[in-house]
């Protein structure tokens, strides 16, 4: 039987929403092809939750549980990944394209010799092969590849793909990697304060241009944005004039985004932009200018002086959720 | 330090994007090529430390004979050297097939101290290249690199992840990707204009390499873009007026979201 193989990543012992989505559409997949689904988990004090992705679809799990693990490295769990593959030979290695599994899939195609779908936003497994269907040129274009007949790598867009579980128990089995000299080590985390959201991976975002005049006046984005829950995104604009850091640079050059609302305050919607957010499920447009771009891709716009009409939405927000 | 820079040249991000007739590719004809913005990062990053430290900076490149016009650019900007490797039509897409025959024309005209790429190529999207070539040349890499130091064979960089940083600290010889906030690329002077002139671009062929292109590009292929689709054109969308009563379209606008889009 054909098998698919998870990599599933946790982050100081959290298992990532973003990988329990890869498994859910393994599994999924695998459920109609009659395939199955292993996972592979590496880290250090680990075992509750390599348990725990029996639930999730994986009927076997393989876990690198070693003091080594505990931080990420490259070279490190691509080892922990080639020696999962030498031990179910599956068609396929599924991860979420975070930032740790954008770094390590090329480098783990690479070791296979394999190639590598990435950020891919849907899947199709039909007599065998995989397809799967990807944004490219920013989002400009969608494109629909597969590996040739080969087994190959995915990695899989963050918030696209449904997590369920599907309540199962997995055999666990401990994986002896041996990853050689790791040359490159994290040597220290620096958590940005406060934690926020970050765009890439969240399910609402409210975003910030230009149009926003100031660095102070995120405030405004900030309380919607913690109204609804959000991330907050930037243009480059803002980015370029140092009101917020890159990391919330939505587009091109910044982050690609699918969120299910994206909220655009003061965003003309340069092309560049339009590339990294177009793709989201309902986009909001709230811009003084009628001609703005923005409003082309916008499912709902307001025309208006976003200093007015971002306080009026927040208190309107305010008195659903209240009713609610 | 020996500095080599991988150079992907790519259209300029402010294209209209046409699917060609064969269905599966971009249409070429009025496009506009540069070098890959994330890459400009990764070309900054290598001058400053050739200014810092003394060495040289290789750019290579592999894709069709344009893309010799980016090697230009690159050399306008600082580079010393420029490589070609021809070709690239057949195996477009394939980023192991790429990583290929970068490793290959790397291993041809190295050794160098540390490689730099960009932390992805605009228009394949897909952050692949860097780490395949790192792993294919038995290198260490960091990717998305935001920030970085050059010890005595060694490089401490800060890399992007969500929510923070990572500080890697990695042996040389190391690949680095490049993330913007990494430097501000210089323009090309008119003197760099002037010289880059004057330098001899090397030029391979990928059997030179002792690579088969057609092979790659068929049975040898790990990954083949079968269409290309352009994203269906949004309409009828709701556009509401908010000049004279910013309360009531707020208002409006909330309701929507909740009752029609199901959004909050
Ligand atoms: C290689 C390259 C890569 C790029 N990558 C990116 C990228 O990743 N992301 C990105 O965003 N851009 C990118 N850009 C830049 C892009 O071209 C635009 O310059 C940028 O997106 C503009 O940002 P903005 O919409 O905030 O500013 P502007 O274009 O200046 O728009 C501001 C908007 O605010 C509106 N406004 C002003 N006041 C108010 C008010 N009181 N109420 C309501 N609306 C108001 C205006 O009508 C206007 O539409 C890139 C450019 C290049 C060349
Ligand atoms: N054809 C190419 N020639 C040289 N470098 C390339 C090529 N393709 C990709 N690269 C490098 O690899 C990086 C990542 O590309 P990609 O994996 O396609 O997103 C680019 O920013 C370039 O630095």
């Amino acid at each position: 039987m054909a098998c698919i193989l998870v990599f599933v990543e946790q982050r100081n012992g959290n298992t990532r929403k973003a990988s329990l989505e890869a498994l859910s559409e393994a599994k999924r997949l695998a459920t109609a092809a009659g395939w199955s689904v292993c996972a592979v988990i590496a880290g250090h004090g680990i075992a509750a939750k390599a348990a725990e992705l029996g639930a999730w679809g994986a009927g076997r799990v393989y876990i690198a549980d070693e003091e080594r693990f505990a931080r990420y490295s490259s070279e490190g769990y691509a080892a922990v990944v080639r020696t999962a593959t030498e031990k179910c030979a599956p068609a396929a290695v599924f991860m979420a394209a975070t930032a740790l599994g954008r770094d390590l899939s090329g480098r783990v195609a690479a070791r296979l010799g394999w190639g590598c779908l990435a950020d891919v936003t849907r899947l199709a497994l039909d007599g065998g092969t995989l397809t799967a269907t990807r944004p490219v040129y920013s989002g400009k274009a969608f494109a629909m590849l597969d590996g040739s007949g080969k087994p190959t790598v995915v990695t899989l867009r963050p918030n696209v793909f449904a997590a369920e579980t599907v309540g199962g128990a997995a055999e666990i089995e401990a994986l002896q990697a041996v990853p050689g000299e790791i040359r490159a080590v994290v040597k220290e985390i620096l958590a940005k304060e406060g934690a926020e959201l970050d765009v890439a991976e969240a399910d609402v975002i409210v975003t910030g241009g230009r149009g926003i005049k100031g660095p102070e006046n995120f405030a405004l984005i900030r309380d919607l944005a913690k109204l609804l829950g959000a991330a907050v995104g930037a243009s480059r604009a803002v980015v370029d004039a140092g009101w917020i850091e890159h990391s919330h640079q939505v587009g091109q050059t910044g982050k690609v985004v699918s969120p299910s609302l994206y909220i655009a305050c003061g965003v003309s919607g340069a092309i560049q932009h339009l590339a990294g957010m177009s793709s989201s499920k309902i986009i909001v447009a709230i811009n003084k200018d009628a001609e703005a771009p923005i409003f082309k891709v916008a499912d709902y716009g307001i025309v208006g002086d976003l200093f007015q009409i971002v306080p009026a939405l927040i208190e309107e927000v305010r008195k659903l959720k209240a009713e609610a | 330090m020996k500095s080599c820079v991988l150079m992907a040249h790519v259209p300029d991000t402010a294209s209209v994007i046409k699917i060609a007739g064969s269905g599966n590719r971009i249409d070429d004809a009025d496009i506009k090529w540069i070098i890959s913005p994330f890459d400009e990062y990764a070309l900054e990053e290598a001058i400053r430390l050739k200014e810092a430290k003394g060495g040289t900076v290789t750019v290579v490149t592999y894709g069709p004979e344009r893309a010799q016009q980016g090697l230009r650019e690159c050399l306008a900007r600082g580079a010393d050297g420029a490589v070609h490797v021809k070709g690239g039509e057949g195996t477009f897409g394939d980023s192991l097939a790429i990583a290929n025959v970068l490793a290959a024309a790397v291993r041809k005209v190295g050794p160098f101290d540390i490689f730099f790429t960009g932390v992805m190529g605009v228009g394949s999207d897909s952050a692949l290249v860097g780490a395949m070539v790192a792993e294919l040349l038995d290198v260490p890499h960091v990717a998305g690199v935001v920030k970085l130091e050059i010890g005595e064979g060694t490089i401490m960089a800060h890399r992007e992840i969500e929510g923070g940083a990572e500080v890697v600290e990695a042996r040389l010889p190391c690949l680095i990707t490049a993330q913007k906030g990494l430097n501000d690329p210089r323009y090309p002077s008119l003197k760099g204009i002037m010289a880059s002139k004057k330098v001899a671009i090397q030029a391979f062929a990928v059997a030179d390499l002792g690579l088969d292109e057609s092979a790659m590009a068929g049975a040898d292929a790990t990954c083949r873009w079968k269409a290309l689709t352009l994203p269906p054109a949004k309409s009828g969308g709701v556009l509401l007026k908010g000049e004279d009563d910013p309360g009531g379209a707020a208002r409006e606008l909330a309701r929507l979201l909740r009752e029609q889009a199901k959004a909050i």
